[in-house]
């Protein structure tokens, strides 16, 4: 048997993801929709992964490592910023207190 | 070279074990209780993640770790500073904000992997030339991380403008618009394909070409959309950002990316059906834009008598009712009245009055906007009920007290075919005793219908700024 390409493998993961955050995000109460999509954003910041792997480009290509500073610049102001104004906002959620 | 050479495997896991600290962060949202234990996971899954990465580079390098420290302590700084300052009613900015950074980070990325694609790994070297290209597979990834990332930006961009109130809200109808869109689209399109079929048509001018069609796309498809459809609009984006991050993971075969992007990308997708289904619009009839207009003046029925109180007649009728129903809408977030009209509940439930709040899904101008702004105002939050919840609690409540919404409440989207907002699912507030509304004036809501029950017998109409009045008939009560 010859061997499976690596990308369908990741198209697979991929796929699943998809049904696992449908699935997910279903059962996400609407009241927390606001903190949901601040969430999902800080989240998505992982793109900063992608800057840093630019960053440490072996060649010390300058275009790419400048991109690449840019790309983690501005996925730090979300990764901070998303996750501590979800915080915030969390908190703020209370129950009823028990009355006497 | 690194420190060590971690295995790729073991790399992979940690990438997996990051998807799963990111869906546990999801699954935290099912209840306000597990919510803060989700975002903690989030947090945690993003720390691997970076820390995941750093492994894979050469740490020794100092003129590295000069890069990446500025960068994160400036763009965090910056981050943290406006997550303290921000207020609660401008929410739905900062988030179209935030989009904005996730799509531009994700056209940056995906332009570094076309520059320096032996960095990530994706080089394909032609037999007879010395230049580097990529794979056929790499290029359509990174060119869609890039066309999606770049509408994400733009988009965002416009939406945070509409929203901040630096762009009209009003629907902007260009000319041909649909022409010029689509033109756009088969450009981009176009220039994948070109891309993808023979390597030696790799060039840069091509890949700019392509992104920069997408930019210019991402403000022409915001522009002619509305400010009371921001929340589909912000949904939309919020998925648009996890599909560039998608695109972004393929071209890095990155795990982290992959799943989060798929993750965010159905979250925001399901968002923004919901968000249509609320409003009773389709999709598609959001996204071609052109709905409503916030000027616009009422249709007819401009000179029948409507009842006006006064705050002291507000206080009474509240006072004296068993159970009243709060119908808080985007108007009550733009006069900041959350906090006064806590304050009302208060009194009134010192009083015995039974109290609940109706949300509207398209209340306010993003998903769960006024759930936040109550919950800012210390509202507990099992005194909220969504509209399929509590609506058939209307004809039981004494009095509806309405402060900035109207559409949402307008009775004609259940019996007139006629209207633009026909079928729209609306929170019966015509079936309690009283109805009191707190407007600033007879003006129609977004969609520019006249709501019958300004005219009802049991309507109270109570004019002025919603912050003002409720402060008032706190006083009177």
């Amino acid at each position: 048997m010859t061997e499976i390409d690596p990308l369908i493998l990741y198209l697979g993961i991929f796929i699943l993801a998809i049904f696992v955050g449908y699935y997910v995000v279903w059962s996400v109460t609407p009241a927390l929709h606001t903190p949901l999509m601040s969430v999902t954003n800080a989240i998505s910041s992982v793109i900063a992964v992608g800057g840093l792997l630019a960053l440490g480009a072996s060649d010390m290509h300058f275009a790419a490592r400048a991109l690449g500073f840019l790309a983690v610049l501005l996925a730090s102001v979300n990764i901070f910023g998303g996750f501590l104004v979800s915080q915030r906002m969390l908190a703020m959620y209370r129950k009823k207190e028990p009355k006497e | 070279m690194p420190i060590f050479s971690p295995s790729p495997n073991l790399i992979a896991l940690l990438y997996f074990a990051c998807g799963v600290f990111f869906i546990l962060a999801l699954r935290g949202l099912s209840s306000p209780e597990t919510a803060r234990r989700g975002n903690m996971a989030g947090m945690i899954g993003m720390a691997l993640a970076i820390l995941t990465t750093l492994l894979l580079l050469d740490l020794k390098d100092e003129t590295l770790w000069l890069l990446i420290l500025p960068a994160v302590l400036i763009g965090g700084g910056i981050g943290a500073f406006v997550a303290r300052r921000i207020p609660m009613t401008a929410m739905p900015q900062l988030v179209a904000a935030f989009h904005s950074l996730v799509g531009l980070a994700a056209v940056f990325v995906a332009f570094a992997a076309f520059l320096t694609p032996q960095s990530f790994g994706i080089e394909l070297r032609l037999p007879n030339s010395s230049a580097l290209y990529r794979t056929t597979a790499s290029i359509v990834e990174m060119s869609l991380g890039s066309v999606i990332g770049a509408i994400t930006f733009s988009g965002s961009v416009i939406a945070f403008a509409k929203l901040q109130g630096l762009m009209s809200g009003a629907p902007r109808l260009l000319p041909a618009r649909h022409w010029l869109n689509g033109l756009l689209g088969v450009l981009i399109i176009g220039g994948v394909i070109y891309m993808a079929l023979d390597a030696a048509n790799q060039s840069f001018g091509v890949f700019l070409a392509i992104s920069l069609a997408a930019f210019l796309l991402g403000f022409l498809l915001i522009i002619p959309i509305g400010g009371a459809d921001m929340p589909v609009v912000i949904s939309m984006l919020n998925s648009y950002s996890g599909w560039a991050a998608a695109g972004i993971g393929f071209t890095l075969s990155n795990l982290a990316l992959i799943i989060t992007g798929a993750l965010v990308g159905s979250s925001g997708a399901i968002l923004s059906y919901i968000m249509c289904k609320a409003m009773n619009r389709s999709f598609f009839g959001v996204i071609l834009g052109g709905f409503g207009g916030e000027a616009e003046v009422a249709r007819g029925a401009e000179d029948r008598p409507v009842k006006q109180g006064s705050a002291d007649d507000a206080a009474f009728i509240l006072k004296n009712a068993r159970s009243v129903i709060v119908v808080p809408g985007y108007g009550m977030a733009v006069a900041q009245a959350q906090h006064a009209l806590r304050e009302m509940a208060d009194k009134l439930k010192g009083a015995g009055v039974r109290l609940s709040y109706a949300i509207h899904p398209v209340a306010g101008r993003m998903p769960g906007h006024m759930n936040v702004l109550l919950a800012e105002a210390q509202v507990p939050y099992d005194e909220v009920f969504e509209l399929e919840d509590i609506n058939a609690e209307f004809a039981r409540a004494d009095a509806a007290f309405v402060i900035g919404a109207n559409d949402v409440t307008n009775p004609s989207a259940r019996s007139d075919p006629q209207s633009p907002i026909y079928g729209m699912p609306v929170l019966d507030v015509g079936k309690a005793g009283t109805v009191l509304f707190v407007k600033r004036g007879m003006g129609t809501g977004y969609a520019g219908v006249a709501n019958p029950l300004f005219f009802e017998e049991n309507t109270m109409m109570l004019f002025g700024d919603a912050k003002a009045m409720t402060e008032d008939i706190v006083k009177a009560l």
